[in-house]
């Protein structure tokens, strides 16, 4: 039974025919030429106008799909789905940290009926919240019973709420035609590799029709099951997203083709994210000393796809559990035992007219952009450098730099200003203690940027980030990133014609991996 | 000898719960727990253990040998 099993998967890969439906989608990324930025993406700049009119409907407002959105809506995840088929090197789900944050843990796991309650509540409590998510912390598809059913419940309750999943991609043909039943028009398949010999270093076994799989074989029927399952979701317009986890020696150089084999089978976005290793995980790879990437060599890597596909760099690699915008985790506030003490109110119009407010907002920041960019556009330059964004959202420089738990780097160059990731760090305020340290730890996460945007920034930390030459740029508090960083660019370059400054390479940069300090 | 989960090392996931083909694993203060009644070994279903295939934490669903072996209906 295993062997003909076997057979079946092997086949199943190839067996598909998608010619003109995934020609159909494929052709959808027009987006990467139009816009000011030359080469755009859906994932990190397309907006309004550059996307088919049925897709902008359905990515407008998912953070993940959607880089635009990502600073205006929120999205949740809950975590009813706990047992998982495969295991990863990169996973250990016995680790729980509440100030942990990356895939695999949560902090308690939910009955599909508690799920719903707290999708209600949340929805209540936020209403830029327009994304549930099921993405663990198992896998989705491996818990196929909790996972649909609270998809029902909370289609039945809050219907203007978008579902969406994210799987390993081993059960996917089998339900494909249930995820589009339910109207799940965003699933995300977990892809690392499309070659066995590499899969085999990343996976030591998976469980597969009542067997437990090994080695080659393993990885063969799992690459197998996910390229077929991505064109299954292809044929029925569903759009889907690719994570890759990049890990340097094992499947870095890899990703290219891992990029082209997905998006030859209509991948609608690809996410390229950095391994997380810190040996206190206690996962296989953080024991044995494997590194994840430098934020240069992500950044690089992203930059090679993003000729052949839409790329994906905002994720924040959240929790299963995880709830609001992305850059933030307000999962603290809807514990089980709070959601179920909430007198829960869904208010579907209250929800309408806040998001149209944000609508509002959306096109005052693009319409903002516009304008900079066409006094740019004048100016002759090759320069291109990148600087930190101290935000709480919105697309608004807004928040304190000592507050900022992460900062979202743009690159500047005479096309515009384009959104290439975030870097995590710490509250360099903690009262006092151990503040230096926090400090050297920013400027090591955004050391590649040659200027740092605040809302506000105290004395001390600006004179030591002018030394590491890192210019703390205050001037433009409360105002639209993309505007602002624009007509900052152009006094730099001006500057630079002039003679008044000279533009130097930065260094390189870290990606910061351990969990986070709790704010005293 | 039925199997038995050690429960200091279960993570709670779940998934050995639904592989069972005779109902025999359910949670119990936290953890999961095998019900030595009801486990069969997974002879005459499958050609290995269910939950010590599935089981993410190696070691964890063991033989519990102060138990009787199973012995299949004749």
């Amino acid at each position: 039974m295993d062997a003909s099993a076997l057979d079946e998967a092997s086949l199943a890969g190839s067996a598909v025919d998608i010619g003109e439906t995934m020609q159909a989608i494929a052709e959808h990324k027009g987006c990467g030429t139009s816009g000011g930025s030359g080469k755009a993406s859906c994932g990190s700049q397309a907006g309004r106008g550059e996307l088919p009119t049925e897709i902008w409907e359905k990515v407008k407002n998912h953070p993940c799909y959607s880089e635009e959105a990502h600073h205006h809506y929120a999205r949740m995840h809950v975590a009813v789905a706990p047992a998982c088929n495969i295991q990863c090197n990169y996973c250990n789900r016995k680790y729980d940290c509440a100030n942990e944050s990356r895939p695999g843990v949560v902090s308690e796991k939910l009955t599909p009926e508690q799920a719903a309650k707290k999708v209600l509540a949340v929805a209540s409590t936020i209403p830029q919240m327009t994304v549930l998510g099921i993405a663990g912390p198992g896998d989705p598809l491996a818990n196929p019973k909790k996972t649909f059913k609270t998809f029902e419940l909370v289609a039945k309750a809050a219907p203007d709420i978008k579902l969406c999943l994210s799987t390993n991609g081993l059960m996917l043909p089998d339900h494909v035609d249930t995820i589009a039943r339910f109207k799940i028009d965003h699933v995300t398949i977990t892809i690392n590799m499309v070659d066995p010999e590499i899969g085999s270093k990343i996976y030591p076994w998976i469980f597969y029709n009542h067997k437990r799989y090994t080695g080659l074989e393993a990885a063969k029927i799992l690459t197998d099951r996910q390229m077929q399952g991505l064109e299954m979701l292809t044929e029925r317009g569903i759009l889907s997203k690719i994570n890759s986890v990049m890990i340097p020696g094992i499947n870095d150089k890899h990703l290219v083709e891992v990029n082209k084999a997905v998006k030859s089978r209509g991948a609608f976005l690809h996410n390229i994210m950095p391994l997380i290793s810190a040996p206190e995980h206690g996962t296989a790879f953080g024991l044995n000393g494997q590194r994840g990437p430098t934020a240069q060599e992500l950044k690089a890597l992203q930059d090679v796809c993003e000729g052949e596909t839409n790329m994906m760099r905002h994720c924040r690699q959240c929790r299963a559990d995880a709830v609001g915008l992305l850059g933030e985790d307000r999962s603290a506030e809807f514990t089980t035992e709070k959601i179920m003490a909430m007198d829960v109110n869904y208010d579907l119009e209250m929800r309408k007219a806040y998001q149209a407010k944000v609508e509002e907002e959306r096109v005052a920041k693009v319409a903002a952009e516009q304008e900079e960019l066409a006094e740019l556009a004048s100016a002759m330059s090759g320069v291109k450098l990148l600087v930190a964004v101290a935000t709480k959202g919105a697309g608004l420089i807004n928040e304190h730099f000592g507050h900022a738990k992460e900062f979202q780097v743009y690159e500047l160059s005479t096309t515009g200003a384009k959104f290439v990731g975030h870097r995590r760090v710490d509250h360099y305020c903690r009262g006092g203690y151990g503040q230096e340290e926090s400090l050297a730890t920013i400027i090591r996460a955004i050391n590649d940027c040659h200027a740092v945007f605040v809302a506000k920034i105290g004395g001390c930390p600006k004179n030591n980030l002018l030394k590491a030459g890192i210019e703390p740029v205050d001037q433009y508090a409360y105002e639209f990133i993309e505007k602002s960083a624009i007509t900052w660019f152009k006094s730099y370059l001006e500057k630079v014609q002039r003679g008044e400054i000279q533009y130097v390479e930065r260094a390189e940069a870290a990606i910061r991996q351990g969990a986070l300090i709790s704010a005293a | 000898m039925p199997f038995k989960i050690i429960a200091s090392q279960c993570t709670s996931c779940s998934a050995c719960e639904q592989e069972c083909p005779n109902v025999a694993i359910s949670e119990k203060g936290g953890t999961f727990f095998i019900d030595p009644k009801k486990c069969t070994e997974c002879i005459g279903h499958f050609d290995e253990p269910q939950c010590v295939a599935v089981c993410p934490v190696d070691n964890t669903c063991v033989v519990d040998a102060s138990l009787p072996r199973y012995q299949a209906p004749a």
